[in-house]
């Protein structure tokens, strides 16, 4: 592998990851970090949309009028986004998803990682790459939703996908840790110590 | 009665950043002056109230399971609620296009003050994502979705300015230097998102 792919593809994962750095996409992501559970299946749709709108988009770029190019885009990710919610809907009684993913997944659409990168990456970059690139950018966003769901669980309800770890030892559940404020200032604290790691990162 | 209850509920207790975590990419980018901040805030006021009411009637009469009964008894079984995602956005990239025409050729002294802040709209997850919940909450008729869309709408304008208000002041503190800008933000908005869960339980 050149290291021209290897940086296309840890790029946005560390230096440019879409949360802490770019602050794209945390729209309709922090609701669903309740549990690992729904963290993840939202973690792999968004992955899987923004790879392969980005394929597309990439595929198609150079017959895209520049001026009704933002609609295209539209067009494209919303049908990748109605098949993962499709997908999901058929497997919904099976794993048991929360119904409540279904409107969040519907907002992957607008979500800005997915256009960003097609924005930024795909329209001016070969097929391979620009998948490459979105995959990886899917993965930098759900390792950051991860994380937060990980805390959030963990200390919310004593648990760790459902199995009782905390809890099993005779720990109080932390009420606040569930409710919405507290993702917004868990994802702060990551994203100050990953600005205090690398110190380029720092806004003046 | 109700439709004042459902206003208050949408303005404090639903609140779209503080409860659901959306429009989050523009609210983090734009909140830096008062002055945008009430200009981005008006903007979604008056998207929300357009395209909420049209979404609505076309879910009602052509979406739901068996909404083109009026079509005749052919039709009674239809159900199209998997093309709701891109009706939705299609409706609402095409009003946020059509309503930045109409403002610049009759109400130029009101484009030159929303200007730049419509086309942002067609992205911001507030929108779509009113939509998507009208769809789940099952409203009983337009005047209802209007209502709600005034209430959400007004409750983000009151999130942005509030958060630009506090940000301005913020700029002479003495913040540590990875929390500066977006991790102090978001702290921010976690304890006004705290704040705000005061106002939890009224409008039942």
């Amino acid at each position: 592998m050149n290291s021209k792919l290897k940086e296309t593809i840890l790029n946005p994962i560390l230096k440019g990851n879409p949360i802490t750095v770019l602050v794209l996409g945390i729209c309709s992501s922090l609701a669903v970090t309740v549990e690992l559970k729904g963290a993840l299946v939202m973690a792999l749709s968004v992955t899987i949309v923004t790879g392969l709108s980005s394929l597309i988009c990439s595929l198609i770029r150079n017959t895209i009028p520049n001026r009704v190019r933002i609609i295209i885009q539209l067009v494209v990710v919303a049908l990748m986004v109605i098949l993962v919610d499709q997908f999901l809907k058929a497997f919904e009684a099976t794993y048991s998803i929360d119904k409540q993913l279904s409107v969040y997944i519907g907002l992957i659409i607008t979500n800005c990682i997915v256009m960003g990168r097609i924005e930024a990456f795909a329209l001016g970059n070969k097929p391979i790459p620009s998948l490459l690139d979105g995959l990886a950018s899917g993965v930098g966003y759900g390792l950051i939703l991860i994380i937060v769901a990980f805390f959030r669980e963990l200390f919310g309800s004593g648990t760790l996908f459902g199995f009782p770890v905390l809890s099993a030892i005779g720990y109080t559940n932390n009420g606040l840790v569930i409710l919405p404020p507290m993702a917004l200032i868990l994802l702060g604290c990551i994203i100050w110590a990953h600005r205090s790691f690398d110190k380029d990162l720092q806004e003046k | 009665m109700e439709y004042i209850s459902l206003f208050v509920k949408s303005i404090f207790v639903d609140n779209m950043i503080f409860s659901y975590f959306l429009g989050m990419c523009s609210y983090l980018a734009v909140s830096k002056n008062v002055k945008t901040a009430n200009g981005l805030g008006i903007a979604v006021i008056f998207m929300l109230l357009i395209t909420l009411p049209v979404n609505y009637l076309l879910n009602t009469y052509v979406l739901q399971p068996g909404a083109l009964a009026w079509l005749g008894e052919k039709f009674a079984n239809v159900d199209l609620s998997f093309l709701s995602f891109i009706i939705f956005i299609a409706v609402i990239a095409g009003f946020t296009q059509v309503v930045e025409m109409v403002v610049e050729k009759f109400l130029p002294a009101l484009y030159a003050s929303l200007g730049i802040y419509l086309p942002l709209i067609a992205v911001n997850c507030a929108i779509l994502g009113a939509s998507l919940f009208m769809q789940q909450k099952d409203f009983a008729g337009i005047r209802e979705s209007a209502v709600y869309a005034l209430g959400s709408g007004i409750g983000w304008w009151l999130a942005i300015v509030a958060l630009a208000a506090i940000r301005e002041k913020m700029a002479y503190s003495n913040v540590p230097k990875g929390l500066k800008g977006t991790g102090i933000a978001f702290i921010t908005v976690g304890l006004m998102g705290i704040a705000f869960m005061a106002f939890m339980g009224i409008g039942n």
